[in-house]
């Protein structure tokens, strides 16, 4: 086998500049998918962390049926007390699980005194919160993270629509699930940047005041927002969480709760699933090159070597043997390809890492773009390279292994 | 003893909508250890019987026994096996494989066809080397070689695998006379070493009575045999 490889080498040296071609070819693919992989995953997982870390988490557990009227906040599809005890028991037992965060989400009114606006808010336990979104304290643009009972953190937004500062007083009012309307006195504890995505706009105050404000006795909960360990293990994470939730039944035997990942929550998972679509589109384009390329030089090959397969075939090479020399010609070819693609795109990869590219997402920007070299991505894409080079060359391969020797011999 | 045996072998192709008789009916034996050639005008047949005796194509009618193969049944596979095993073949145009060195065209056979251990490989490749005065070009790439040099080449691999019989098709047609008896010597050489059965296609007057046995064809037919002693018998 080594000898066969050691001719499939000199043949491709033989043909050196088609040779070159096509490996160039192949390398020009490889790096652009590489590059475009490695970019794409790149802004794709900021984002991400920046939708999960500063706002939903990785999973949301909520009563079931929350989900559907979640643009409505429904005070009436809160968690009660024993739920939210027995979900938290179920959290605390994951081992995958490694914080969450109870929060109560309700709608109001916000008034200075001057004007009064709509508010979303999510009232939080700042110690939890900051542990399961750890990128909420990096949003908060002046004030302080460390909320005290009657401050209030206001979205960017609003503040600047309000004239709001740290220190302002305001009243925020909210009808409780009973439709009474309450009304409590706030201090601006801070102004909170405004994120693109669902919580992106609301503000903050302490579960505590949440419940004082809507006179809720006893205390109850909206969601819980879970971070995992590792967010890579999302997928088995929310598996086995599901299994122990969905064993929590009401008395008429229906879920107590339903669980969703980020991406059911957030609609930049269409974009992720955009992003990977056209991923995959650019290595279906790689696989065209490959395939045409390799095919194209083999299928030249076995025509001008034809006399010289008539040789072998009479000398006593098996048709097997001649199929596998020209295999190993094209799996050489896609090697090579392979080698140099892999090489350019790690020089391209820390290339665009040095050029420190940076983009906007929503109202923020300045989010550099840092690319990396996955070997993961990298071993794909080079075990698909390799397999397609092999295939390419399958058929020119064949024709070469069914030649009858006496006609090949004639060939000129 | 008979090692090659044809009994009204025929042979025709079809080109369009007409048929061309290149064998008409051949009979004919050689023997084992025979150093023959096969002699006739252009077109007359003889490189499509040596085709057929080597298993490279399938008689049309008759019978065909190879060393007591009938090589007209012998599928694809099993005639690679046949040829690999039995026959050595010296072509018009030398037909060394260009990417490989003098030492690895010879070695080649033992390497992918009849795979031998490289001690023993390399034992035989260095005697055939030579007696083909081919020693100390063993590293060069046939493109670095001359006519004569290649078929030298060409004969010694042929002989690597110890074949029982060596087809060779106009083997001095490319080779100016001097070469070519060269390349003649060489062969009826080997043959005495060796005992390996010789056939060799002909249609130049001046070689042909270095056979020592002759077969005449003219038009697929088989007009004449004879024995000579072979003018300078090795």
């Amino acid at each position: 086998m080594l000898k066969i490889f050691k001719m499939a080498v000199r043949n491709t040296h033989r043909y050196a500049r088609r040779s070159l071609l096509i490996v160039s070819l192949i390398a020009v693919g490889v790096v652009f998918v590489q590059v475009y992989m490695a970019a794409t995953n790149s802004y794709k997982n900021l984002i991400i962390s920046q939708i999960t870390d500063s706002m939903l988490g990785h999973i949301q557990v909520h009563k079931k049926g929350y989900l559907v009227s979640v643009e409505n906040v429904p005070l009436n599809m809160n968690l009660t007390a024993e739920q939210t005890a027995r979900a938290e028991a179920i959290l605390k037992g994951n081992p995958l699980v490694e914080s969450y965060s109870t929060r109560i989400k309700l709608g109001g009114m916000i008034s200075n005194f001057a004007e009064t606006t709509n508010i979303r808010l999510a009232a939080i336990n700042p110690g939890e919160e900051f542990k399961t979104v750890p990128l909420l304290p990096s949003r908060i643009l002046e004030g302080t993270s460390n909320l005290k009972p009657g401050e209030a953190l206001v979205p960017e937004l609003l503040a600047k629509g309000m004239k709001l500062k740290t220190g302002d007083t305001v009243v925020l009012v909210a009808t409780n699930k009973d439709g009474s309307v309450n009304g409590k006195q706030f201090t601006i504890g801070g102004i909170i940047e405004t994120a693109p995505g669902p919580g992106g706009r609301d503000g903050y105050i302490l579960l505590a005041d949440a419940m004082e404000l809507l006179r809720m006795e006893p205390p109850e909960i909206s969601e819980i927002a879970v971070r995992l360990k590792d967010f890579s293990k999302l997928e088995p994470a929310f598996n086995s969480l599901m299994k122990a939730f969905m064993q929590e039944k009401n008395k008429d035997g229906k879920p107590v709760f339903e669980i969703h990942t980020w991406e059911k929550l957030s609609p930049f998972s269409a974009i992720a699933k955009m992003i990977n679509m056209m991923t995959l589109m650019v290595k279906i384009m790689l696989v065209a090159i490959v395939l045409i390329g390799i095919m194209n030089v083999m299928i030249m090959s076995v025509y001008e070597r034809t006399r010289e397969i008539g040789t072998i075939a009479a000398i006593g090479t098996q048709p097997n043997t001649i199929l596998a020399m020209f295999m190993a010609e094209g799996l050489c070819l896609g090697a090579a390809g392979v080698i140099a693609g892999n090489i350019l795109s790690v020089a391209v990869i820390y290339g665009v890492r040095l050029m420190h590219v940076t983009f906007a997402f929503g109202m923020r920007e300045g989010f550099v773009l840092t690319p990396e070299v996955n070997p993961v991505d990298f071993s794909i894409i080079s075990a698909i390279v390799l397999a397609v080079a092999v295939l390419g060359s399958l058929q020119p391969a064949w024709k070469a292994s069914r030649l009858e020797p006496v006609k090949a011999l004639k060939s000129i | 003893m008979t090692i090659i045996s044809g009994k009204d072998l025929r042979k025709h192709y079809i080109a369009g909508e007409t048929k061309v008789e290149a064998l008409k009916g051949l009979n004919f034996t050689l023997d084992a250890g025979d150093f023959a050639a096969f002699v006739g005008p252009s077109g007359s047949g003889k490189t499509t019987l040596l085709s057929l005796i080597g298993c490279l194509d399938k008689p049309t009618g008759g019978l065909l026994e190879v060393c007591g193969t009938d090589v007209g049944k012998l599928d694809r596979k099993a005639g690679a096996r046949f040829r690999g095993e039995n026959i050595g073949f010296v072509f018009q145009d030398f037909n060394l494989i260009p990417v490989l060195t003098v030492y690895e065209n010879i070695e080649y056979p033992l390497m992918i066809v009849n795979p031998l251990p490289e001690e023993e490989r390399k034992k035989r490749i260095m005697a055939l080397l030579e007696e083909v005065g081919m020693t100390d070009q063993s590293h060069k790439y046939p493109d670095q070689l001359s006519g004569g040099q290649k078929q030298r080449v060409a004969v010694a691999r042929a002989l690597v695998t110890r074949p029982k019989l060596v087809l060779a098709d106009e083997p001095t047609a490319n080779l100016d006379h001097k070469t070519a008896y060269m390349i003649l010597e060489l062969m009826k050489k080997m043959r005495a070493e060796t005992g390996t059965t010789f056939i060799f296609s002909t249609h130049d007057q001046k070689i042909i009575g270095e056979a020592e046995r002759i077969f005449t064809l003219e038009d697929g037919e088989l007009t004449g045999t004879s024995r000579t002693g072979g003018n300078n018998n090795a």
